[in-house]
């Protein structure tokens, strides 16, 4: 890993800047699962410190342990060159280390000054609120922020980047030395994101610590000194932002060598099952075009926003389209409802289990032959030893693992819930099958066993789409891929030929939208 | 996983055994003060534990109990349907009045199409528009009690000629030794219980109510199925005004005030869960039953009819809290 060499060698130390916060092999385990592997990472004072890598690179998890919600294995945080142990958030956030989410967590029919201080208002006589105090103290945090609205503007009037900077400004009650942006720009539209940078660079000058996540390659070399990558838990190099290009770090994120199974993936493809034509639902995605022929995995690759399930909802026919086409089979169809997309066999294992796959509190077969109730019964009567047959299939297909059919869906693990989810539609024998982040969550075993299943399904004559923000997943199932970033179809490649880094470029905004010869494309 | 397992475990052991009194108590509580109240009740009055008094009680039961059996359904489906009271007035004025107008036949006719149509009100409302069950509930309430004036033009309304026909034997008949209206309310009882459980329709029922968005990503047709528990709830009124109309031969135009209340009483004393997705009419079947020999004994006590009303919410208070304390200590015991 010569890249890697290099960039650490330019990286971290030899500048002689003493960092704020070091944190020094930082090892996490979760059972079965090695999260954090001797992780070192370190910000310093007046710099946004980019944080890069692939979903499940373990990012999250080492943002959790410096801010204490996960306790380490092993390895050490220092701040300012002590060492510290964080038992509980609290801690964390007393000793200046603040997370600022993607979620908000505002009271919305608040003022922003009690927002701001909720939890700590300023008392005076009486136990009654010091508002004086309050606005005096709130007013000088926005000006520092140097934000444009009062402190006592309700909340529900701000815009959602004024609520965010109303989070950042309760952040800064605690003086912090060190802040982390998770993701900042999710729901932010382009004209509101300059306002944030704006804050972000302003706390960097005043001397805070910055750790900037994202996937967004220009927002990172638009903001950060530093850029750091991980990849599969372990630390994979650091590079002084000036010094480097995109592509060196697209390399950093992905240099692994996939162990890639092309050879087990379906080979043998029908007809065109599912053809999509400039499918729009105005506001969430545009344009979107593609096929899946019969027996033929398609990945559809794209960041968490990128519109992907929302693709996928709107052929399950929960979405209503505004614009486009949906063809089965070759026919138009259109599809009303989810009801209406089962009767024409498509299946949709949807990307939230617990909310949108199971019913939590019925037992393991009623929720395997919830979606195909009209199989297991006659003339509107459940036909309990058909019911029973139709569980005992595909728990033995699956090798589920639950004491008895009785059990109660809530109480698997996420791994045996998704087989659940999965053998529900299997049950209904579908044409066309989209698998929304099949594996999520879900323990190394599981996963492959459900990555062969996908691959075992397309073989016997399934179309099927598998919607994930994984690349090894994506890479290793699928047939050919559709890459989407901001709602489009940037680009469609060849499963088995196309090389990570493009792939990463093309989700990540560095490919421009165009209808410059993707692979496959069947002319409209 | 291993060692997760054993926490998780570990967990719920200690919590069963914390929560022992609170468990038997959640399961059996209501049960168990029942028998402890009949028990009193018959020390106190000997006629209580006589036949002739059961079957006065169930009888009496059965105008709720028949209600209850169409909101229950509704209940499971993870709706209310509140206006069960109104929509009994309207029932039976309407078909006490066209008795006489039109004749027996096309009068419960034409009072099962309004009491429906009045159904399909509601279960447009909440199945389609999507609104909220229970303020689109309640507002029938108060529309319907005003429709009921309307007709009627705030007159009562009676059968002129009570002996002449075969109306009376909704209410006032009996088969093969049993009341009607009790042999109605094991009929209805037994169908929708055998509907609830052994068809594909109740099962999308129960799904709806426990998880309404993975029903609908499943490709159940959620509006309809809700549409459709309005439908059933609306067709049991219809049966309980057929058996009060029959019964009374003539309505006050406020006949059916409370009853959304009291129906409500006996299913959340049966047990069935206010949330939706879990419950039977069994459950419902006897939280009726214990709530009319409740309010029997105390009659029989000598206390006033009033008393009866204190004392059915004070029980109902209790059940709610219990039905609460086991969801939250079955929501502990699920994330732990």
């Amino acid at each position: 890993m010569n890249n890697a060499a290099t960039a650490h060698a330019s990286g971290a130390p030899g500048r002689g800047e003493i960092p704020i916060l070091s944190l020094v092999n930082i090892t996490k385990k979760f059972p079965g699962v090695v999260a954090l592997n001797k992780v070192s990472f370190d910000v310093r004072a007046g710099e946004v410190h980019a944080l890069l890598g692939e979903n499940g690179a373990g990012k999250s998890t080492l943002m959790k342990v410096l801010a204490g919600k996960h306790k380490p294995n092993g390895g050490q945080i220092l701040l300012e060159g002590e060492e510290k142990v964080f038992e509980t958030p609290k801690q964390a956030k007393k000793s200046g280390i603040v997370l600022i989410h993607q979620e908000q967590s505002l009271v919305p029919e608040m003022s922003v000054a009690e927002n701001i201080f909720l939890g700590s208002l300023p008392k005076k006589w009486g136990n009654r609120v010091d508002w004086k105090t309050l606005h005096r103290d709130s007013t000088e945090i926005l000006d520092r922020l140097k934000c444009s609205f009062s402190s006592k503007d309700m909340v529900s009037d701000l815009s959602i980047a004024k609520k965010q900077m109303v989070e950042i400004a309760r952040a800064l009650v605690f003086t912090p030395k060190v802040v982390v942006f998770d993701e900042p720009t999710a729901s932010l539209t382009d004209h509101e994101k300059p306002v944030l940078y704006d804050i972000i660079n302003t706390l960097r000058e005043q001397g805070v610590g910055i750790v900037y996540i994202s996937h967004r390659m220009d927002e990172i070399f638009h903001l950060s000194q530093r850029i750091s990558v991980l990849r599969d838990g372990e630390y994979n190099g650091t590079v002084n932002t000036a010094d480097t290009s995109e592509d060196e770090v697209t390399k950093l994120m992905i240099g692994r060598s996939l162990e890639l199974d092309h050879a087990s993936k379906p080979k043998d493809f029908g007809e065109n099952m599912l053809e999509l034509r400039n499918l729009t639902v105005n506001g969430v995605f545009e344009d979107v075009s593609f096929t899946i022929r019969k027996g033929e995995i398609v990945g559809m690759y794209g960041l968490v926003g990128a519109g992907r399930s929302e693709v996928a909802e709107t052929i399950f026919g929960l979405r209503k389209p505004s614009g486009g086409e949906i063809l089965l089979d070759g026919k138009v169809e259109s599809i009303r409802s989810s009801h209406d997309a089962v009767v024409e066999g498509i299946a949709l294992v949807p990307e939230d289990r617990k909310d949108q796959g199971l019913i939590l509190g019925m037992n393991c077969r009623d929720n395997m032959t919830l979606a195909g109730l009209n199989t297991v019964s006659s003339k509107g009567f459940m036909k309990a030893a058909a019911e029973k047959r139709v569980y005992d299939k595909y728990q033995q297909a699956m090798k589920i693992k639950t004491p008895s059919w009785r059990q109660k869906v809530g109480n698997l693990s996420g791994g045996n819930q998704q087989k659940i989810v999965i053998g529900k539609w299997l049950h209904t024998h579908p044409k066309l099958l989209i698998l929304d982040e099949p594996t999520r969550g879900i323990d190394v075993g599981s996963k492959a066993e459900i990555h062969a299943l996908i691959k075992e399904l397309a073989r016997t004559g399934y179309a099927v789409l598998v919607i994930s923000s994984e690349m090894p997943e994506v890479l290793g199932v699928s047939n050919r891929i559709v890459a989407m970033y901001d709602g489009r179809v940037t680009a469609e490649f060849d499963g088995d030929a196309v090389s990570e880094d493009v792939l990463v470029q093309a989700i990540t905004g560095q490919v421009v939208a165009s209808a410059d010869a993707p692979v496959d494309r069947p002319v409209a | 996983m291993a060692s997760a397992e054993q926490t998780k475990q570990g967990f719920m052991l200690s919590k069963t055994h914390k929560a022992g009194l609170l468990n038997f108590l959640s399961a059996q509580g209501i049960l168990v003060f029942f028998l402890i109240c009949m028990f009193a009740f018959s020390l106190f009055s000997e006629q209580f534990l006589s036949q002739s008094n059961i079957m006065t009680v169930v009888r009496q039961a059965s105008i709720i109990g028949i209600i209850a059996v169409g909101v229950t359904v509704v209940i499971i489906g993870g709706n209310l349907d509140l206006s069960v009271g109104s929509m009994l007035s309207f029932a039976t004025v309407v078909v006490v009045d066209l008795h006489d107008k039109i004749g027996p036949t096309g009068a419960i006719f034409a009072m099962f199409a309004l009491t429906l149509l009045l159904g399909a009100v509601n279960g447009f409302l909440v199945g389609f528009m999507r609104l909220n069950s229970l303020i689109v509930t309640l507002a029938m309430l108060s529309a319907i009690q005003g429709l009921v004036l309307i007709y009627s033009g705030g007159q009562n309304v009676d059968i002129a000629n009570q002996s002449e026909t075969w109306f009376g034997v909704f209410g006032r008949g009996y088969l093969l030794g049993i009341a009607v209206p009790v042999l109605l309310f094991a009929l209805l009882a037994i169908i929708v219980q055998v509907v609830m459980s052994f068809t594909g329709y109740g099962r999308r029922i129960f799904a709806i109510g426990g998880n309404p968005v993975a029903a609908v990503y499943s490709g159940i047709r959620k509006n309809w199925c809700v549409f459709s528990t309005y439908l059933i709830s609306a067709f049991c009124v219809a049966c309980a005004a057929l058996v009060l109309g029959s019964r009374v031969m003539g309505s006050q135009n406020n006949v059916g005030q409370g009853y959304e209340l009291l129906v409500l009483a006996g299913i959340i004393l049966g047990g069935t869960s206010l949330l939706g997705g879990a419950g039977s009419i069994w459950k419902t079947v006897i939280g009726v039953l214990i709530l009319g020999f409740i309010q029997n004994g105390l009659l029989l006590l000598g206390y006033p009819y009033y008393t009866q009303w204190l004392v059915t919410w004070v029980i109902i208070i209790l059940a709610v809290w219990l039905d609460l304390a086991n969801k939250r200590k079955r929501l502990l015991t699920r994330h732990s």
